[in-house]
């Protein structure tokens, strides 16, 4: 019975690792490119979850519904690059964060307007919404394991895009020498806001899959952003491999530290104290455990090689 | 060149003395409660910019100690202890060693890392204070009195505002002070090349881990004030957002002046009143954000150097 437990609160883990790494994964690509910072990654996550629940009212199909939320994020990303990025490639990491820190109120608060405070539910059609039976006593929704297989088939098609593609050379070549690059008659600036759009779509699949899962409601990226945050600085800024190993490792330590912590403290100290400190520390397990990794290795466990 | 400056010093205090009478003529005692949360706010932008205009430590979590602060006082009160003089020893205390614990872990990283793991630190005490159900957890709790001190009623607006004034002006002074001294040069001197002052024999993490620490503690005292300001405490205080404001009221203002926390915080607090509760047109009242947020991005664009800069027009 424990064991059919630690089984399923493990795939929760590797489900909730999957999500931030998609989140990571363009948090990354813009930082190690474009070298900045977006705070409002979290706000297109959410876009994501709110267009995907309005395309699929307006169409009445989830399948359509998730491919304009998939494309009215790409379209939000490239045009928010384009209007109130560009001036700011050449600052400051500092000046980026304070700017998008303003796109955040701006994003939250339209959400707000268009959709109102109180959370939306994203329905799922009826092909997403079965169990199946993985090993004997454990039924597992099939929407999670969908996420987890879409996941990762998205980190694989990534790798595949930077590793073997035109497209990806033109990344790597940017992120090491954007003059040169520019020298040799490619145009940076389409470069860019292709790369940012993509990463919003990315975080915008990151939300729509995570609408029915968590609750969609205004400022729900930031929750997630923080964590994403830990994960970078797990796996160390700019590299992919980093993100998804630290997104694993976030996923399952959280998921589990919050389904486990307080009964394996009851057994330590009085049920009472775990009953307290149990939630408490659960939810400062992935604090904790990016202070441990930072003071053993400051610049994460994959620091990126430069390409 | 010093003469405009001390006048505009000498003008700045004056009309912050000024107001409370004025207010009361006036008869809208509530900029007394408005300014005094603005001076509230300064002293914790104030406390930032040592670290982050002189020490090149942008912290984005600067609102933990708002938080710590906060909580010192009502926890204390909570359990019927009323000196004030305990409630700030503890606020201040707590809030240094924290920050003597995260300073040391984070002043190992730097740039973008220390931006990200400062956040982290601060959420993870947002985290706590919601778990804490005893003191209201999610939804905070009222103070069960004020700080008590001997001559000074925090319960009367007026007498309350002239004491957060007088400490406001006691950290400038003392920030300035810091930054004057040699602690203060060696600080500055790591920020704008590390190599060169690690070359003649200064190494800065020392430094740089007393500087945070001493901001923290003025932050906690921040925080005390902040909660003795609502009568209440929540976890809101240590929000990941709050966190932002401060550090954007000090890059408004203008990083590493000694007037720039000063102008940001009264500027931006300025401005979020006007939208939220002044504007003649209800649904700018009602999303009020949806106009800040923008006029947030302008800001970074167009105010290079901050407000300050435009005034002094130093820009080093």
């Amino acid at each position: 019975m424990s064991f059919v437990l630690l089984f399923e609160q493990l795939l929760n883990g590797v489900q909730l690792g999957v999500m931030l790494f998609l989140m990571a994964a363009g948090l990354t690509l813009v930082l190690g490119i474009m070298n900045f910072v977006n705070l409002a990654h979290g706000s297109l996550y959410m876009l994501g979850a709110y267009f995907t629940i309005a395309g699929a009212q307006w169409t009445g199909s989830y399948l359509l519904g998730v491919l304009f939320g998939l494309a009215a994020t790409l379209v939000t990303g490239m045009v928010v690059e384009v209007v109130t990025l560009r001036p700011l490639y050449h600052r400051e990491h500092l000046d980026q964060v304070l700017a998008t820190f303003g796109l955040i109120l701006f994003f939250n608060e339209l959400v707000a307007i268009l959709w109102g405070r109180a959370s939306l539910y994203a329905a799922l059609p009826q092909w997403l919404t079965g169990h199946v039976e993985l090993i004997p006593g454990s039924i597992y929704p099939v929407y999670r394991l969908t996420v987890i297989g879409v996941g990762l088939l998205v980190a694989v098609l990534l790798w595949y895009v930077v590793v073997h593609t035109r497209l990806g050379m033109l990344i790597r070549a940017g992120a090491s020498n954007r003059v040169m690059v520019a020298a040799l008659g490619i145009n940076i600036r389409l470069l860019y806001t292709v790369v940012f759009g993509f990463g919003a779509a990315l975080a915008g699949l990151a939300g729509l899959m995570a609408g029915p899962i968590y609750s969609v409601q205004p400022g729900m990226g930031e929750l997630i952003l923080i964590q994403v945050f830990v994960v970078i600085v797990i796996g160390g800024i700019g590299s992919i491999r980093g993100a998804l190993i630290g997104a694993i490792i976030v996923g399952i330590v959280d998921t589990l530290g919050r389904a486990f912590l307080k009964p394996v403290l009851g057994t330590v100290v009085s049920p009472t104290a775990a009953e307290a400190a149990g939630p408490a520390l659960a939810s400062m397990l992935i604090y904790l455990l990016m202070a441990a990794v930072l003071a053993l290795r400051p610049a994460g466990l994959f620091p990126a090689r430069g390409g | 060149m010093m003469s405009t400056r001390a006048l505009l010093w000498a003008i700045a205090i004056v009309l912050l003395l000024a107001l409370p009478p004025a207010a009361e003529a006036l008869g809208q005692p509530f900029y007394i409660d408005l300014v005094r949360r603005m001076m509230i706010f300064a002293i914790a932008a104030v406390s930032l910019n040592l670290i982050l205009g002189y020490g090149g430590m942008a912290s984005f979590g600067h609102a933990a100690y708002l938080g710590i602060g906060g909580y010192a006082v009502g926890i204390l009160a909570f359990y019927g202890v009323e000196s004030g003089w305990l409630h700030w020893a503890v606020a201040i205390g707590g809030s240094a060693l924290i920050a003597l614990a995260i300073g040391a872990v984070s002043i190992r990283t730097s740039g973008l890392y220390f931006i990200m793991i400062t956040l982290a630190f601060t959420q993870m005490l947002y985290y706590l204070g919601i778990s804490l159900e005893e003191f209201g957890g999610d939804d905070g709790m009222r103070l069960k009195s004020r700080s008590q001190f001997p001559l000074v009623d925090l319960g009367d607006a007026v007498e309350f505002y002239y004491l957060v004034l007088a400490l406001l002006l006691a950290a400038i002074y003392l920030t300035h002070r810091i930054v004057n001294s040699r602690f203060g040069m060696v600080l500055r001197a790591a920020k704008s090349n590390e190599a060169r002052s690690l070359a003649i024999g200064f190494s800065p993490y020392a430094y740089r881990l007393v500087a945070f620490t001493i901001a923290g503690a003025m932050g906690g005292l921040a925080g005390a004030l902040l909660a003795n300001h609502t009568n209440y405490i929540t976890p809101d205080f240590m929000h990941w957002t709050r966190s932002g404001e401060i550090m954007f009221m000090v890059i408004l203002g203008g990083m590493g002046t000694t007037a720039g926390p000063l102008v940001g915080t009264f500027a931006l607090l300025f401005v979020e009143d006007l939208l939220s509760a002044w504007a003649p047109i209800r649904f700018v009242r009602d999303h009020w954000q949806f106009f800040l947020g923008p006029l947030l991005v302008l800001s970074v664009i167009f105010f290079k150097r901050g407000l300050a800069g435009l005034f002094s027009g130093r820009n080093d």
